[in-house]
């Protein structure tokens, strides 16, 4: 389903990614773990198409079509989902127009019909109910005075709705409690299908305890540098980064 | 004293000229015309040396004065309104005005809503009506040369009285057909009763291609524990210089909301001049104004918090595309009396592309020690992570800069508490983007 070949990233003369590898396959939920700076967000906003980022290398295709040269709008109707680990506000904007727009603007790009509003409000209702989202949440301007534990869930109800082929996940973990987690968690759960591929960034094997993975790969210094199944994520729980932060200075 | 001769500009020559052949056709008595017009000659058309006008230089702006309308016939009258669209959706109380001249055919004097009264200016300032006497009712305004120039050549206008509850909204529709360019300058003249209520709406339309100059004031005397909700629409043709005053006195305990919204002119500048007169009374003042190719739009406030215990909010919003000029000047004023006065005052420019200015000129003038007072004023672009996560989302880019644009002026309309009128508002921001992409 996605396959990077290669990649180097830079940002003002940063190297941040360097020539990494990486196959995620159609069902699979894989999981990114590594040490602070290794390169994971960006990653994914490459992955999403964040124009700040400099491709100076390598290649990203999604079911054989190359992400670099799609906008981010053609990128998300082509399937690709970003949950950001830091969800903008919004301010003046209304979660449900919100919600409608971009729903909205996917179904055009694919060519199919826009949603009567019936439709699309029992959709919302339906994936807001799972997520334990209250309905006077969706008539605040988007994420505006939301906890973190909001904003997480309004993500994940973005995902639910959007119905992606390939989810990234930022760092969701961060910032949620215990009860939260597991909402967000089983929303994600949800989703799981043989069709739809996920990619998951954590620092913590708290997260992939909910969220089981099929593979855990390392990351460091800007490439992949072990994959493993889902006993790795425990492994470097006990150990932590320290024996991959050697490889980065060899 | 040796004579000394003003050096005139040609405009303001043809000015003094077209008031010396219209003073005695004009409706009314002529003294009070003549004084305004004095007052006007003495300092003539202000340009960017008089600190009000630093941004707005009207003697660079007005360099022929176009000529002064006439009324137009029924034919012509009935045509043009029909043609006016701006918040032509909302029911309301219909009070039309055709180059500046009331459409007395239009609205059935003898069959008003209940509480409210209009008497046509130009019949009042004939026969010396009683309300005459409250025009001009704030000094802020009379001292200003754009609202002499309204007093010296006021042809036509309405004074409404409203008493009680007035549920139907009175829409003033102002609408300048001609086909080439004309001077208007309408008075209207609004008393609100001690405890009435009423939603004012004004609109402001012309035709495209020529260079109108419309003049209009608007003059409001609200009494105590009245409750005033105006709504004004510069959609105004694509050469107009639009020229415009509010002039308010509010009582005490009163609410007094209006926005200006302005999707139109070449050259436009509102001006409005609040005095808060009683106790306890809260005002807001909003704008939103959205300029594109070469337009300059010129917000322009003054805030006086005559008594104390006042609240004021006053929030400007203004989105300049292309090589678009804007100007915020606001100013509120608190005598040392005004205890207990909070006034927040907020100008906020977002600039869609290189090339385009803003001027903010916040003021506060506080003698009063014990108030709570801010202002702010921010220029800015869109914002680029705001951007990538709308289009993260699906939205192609213009769509998300068409979003992020309207929710920032969606705060300054969202306050309009007409439903119709605020759902229309949203629409006429609508239409700039759809015109914009």
């Amino acid at each position: 389903m996605l396959e990077i070949k290669n990649l180097v990233v830079q940002i003002e003369d940063k190297r941040i990614l360097n020539g990494l590898n990486l196959t995620v396959n159609k069902g699979e939920m894989a999981a990114i773990m590594g040490p602070n700076g290794s390169g994971k967000s960006t990653l994914s906003y490459v992955i999403a198409g964040k124009e700040d980022y400099e491709v100076l290398d390598g290649e990203i295709l999604l079911d054989g079509q190359n992400l670099l040269e799609m906008e981010a709008d053609q990128r998300a109707a082509a399937g690709v989902f970003l949950a950001f680990q830091y969800p903008l506000e919004i301010p003046g904007v209304a979660s449900m127009t919100f919600l409608k727009a971009t729903l909205n603007a996917q179904r055009k790009a694919r060519g199919e019909a826009e949603l009567t509003t019936p439709d699309f409000i029992k959709r919302v209702n339906a994936a807001a109910q799972q997520l334990e989202i209250p309905k006077d949440m969706l008539k605040r301007a988007l994420n505006v005075g939301f906890s973190g534990g909001e904003k997480k869930r309004m993500e994940i109800l973005q995902m639910a709705l959007l119905q992606p082929n390939f989810c990234i996940l930022d760092e969701t973990d961060s910032g949620l409690d215990i009860d939260a987690l597991r909402i967000v968690s089983e929303g994600v759960n949800a989703l799981r299908s043989p069709d739809r591929a996920f990619l998951v960034i954590t620092h913590y094997q708290r997260l992939l305890n909910h969220i089981v993975p099929d593979t855990v790969h390392v990351m460091s210094a800007g490439r992949i540098v072990k994959t493993g199944g889902k006993e790795l994520a425990l492994e470097l729980e006990a150990t932590g980064y320290a024996d991959y932060r050697e490889t980065e200075a060899a | 004293m040796a004579d000394v001769t003003l050096m005139k500009t040609p405009a303001e020559t043809a000015l003094a000229q077209a008031f010396e052949s219209a003073k005695t056709l004009l409706p009314g008595n002529v003294e009070s015309r003549s004084q305004a017009f004095e007052l006007f000659t003495q300092r003539g058309l202000p340009h960017r040396r008089v600190e009000e006008f630093k941004y707005t230089d009207l003697r660079a702006v007005l360099r022929d004065i176009a000529p002064f309308a006439s009324a137009p016939s029924a034919d012509e009258a009935k045509a043009a309104l029909q043609a006016a669209q701006a918040l032509a959706g909302v029911e309301a109380l219909q009070v039309p005005f055709v180059n500046g001249h009331f459409v007395r055919n239009a609205v059935d004097l003898g069959a008003l809503p209940e509480g409210v009264e209009i008497v046509p200016l130009a019949e009042a300032l004939a026969s010396g009506h009683d309300w005459l006497a409250r025009l001009s009712p704030v000094k802020w305004a009379s001292e200003n040369p754009v609202y002499q120039l309204n007093t010296s050549f006021m042809a036509d206008g309405v004074m409404i009285r409203i008493a009680g509850t007035v549920d139907t909204p009175i829409h003033l529709r102002f609408v300048t057909a001609a086909a080439s360019a004309v001077a208007t300058a309408t008075r209207i003249l609004v008393l609100v009763e001690e405890g009435a209520s009423v939603t004012l709406l004004e609109t402001h339309e012309s035709t495209d291609g020529a260079n109108h100059q419309p003049n209009d004031v608007v003059e409001i005397i609200a009494g105590d524990r009245t409750n005033v909700q105006h709504v004004r629409v510069n959609a105004e043709g694509d050469k107009a210089l639009a020229l415009s005053t509010l002039a308010l006195k509010v009582g005490g305990e009163a609410l007094f909301n209006s926005i200006n919204v302005v999707a139109g002119s070449a050259t436009s500048r509102h001006q409005v001049f609040a005095v808060l007169a009683g106790e306890n009374t809260n005002l807001r003042v909003n704008g939103a104004t959205m300029l594109k190719g070469s337009q300059h739009g010129d917000s322009t406030l003054v805030v006086e918090h005559a008594a104390p215990y006042c609240e004021s909010r006053e929030l400007f919003k203004t989105v300049i595309d292309n090589e678009a000029t804007g100007v915020f000047q606001g100013k509120i004023i608190v005598p040392h009396h005004a205890q207990k006065t909070d006034g927040r005052m907020m100008s906020a420019a977002l600039l869609l592309e290189e090339g385009g200015s803003m001027n903010n000129k916040p003021e506060l003038e506080i003698f009063a020690d014990d108030v709570q007072c801010a202002h702010g004023a921010t220029c800015g672009q869109l914002d680029e992570d705001l951007l990538f996560y709308l289009m993260a989302r699906g939205l192609p880019k213009k769509e998300a800069e068409s979003l992020l644009v309207q929710a920032f002026l969606g705060e300054a309309v969202e306050f309009v508490e007409n439903e119709g009128a605020r759902e229309a508002l949203i629409g006429t921001v609508e239409g700039w983007l759809k015109a914009r992409a």
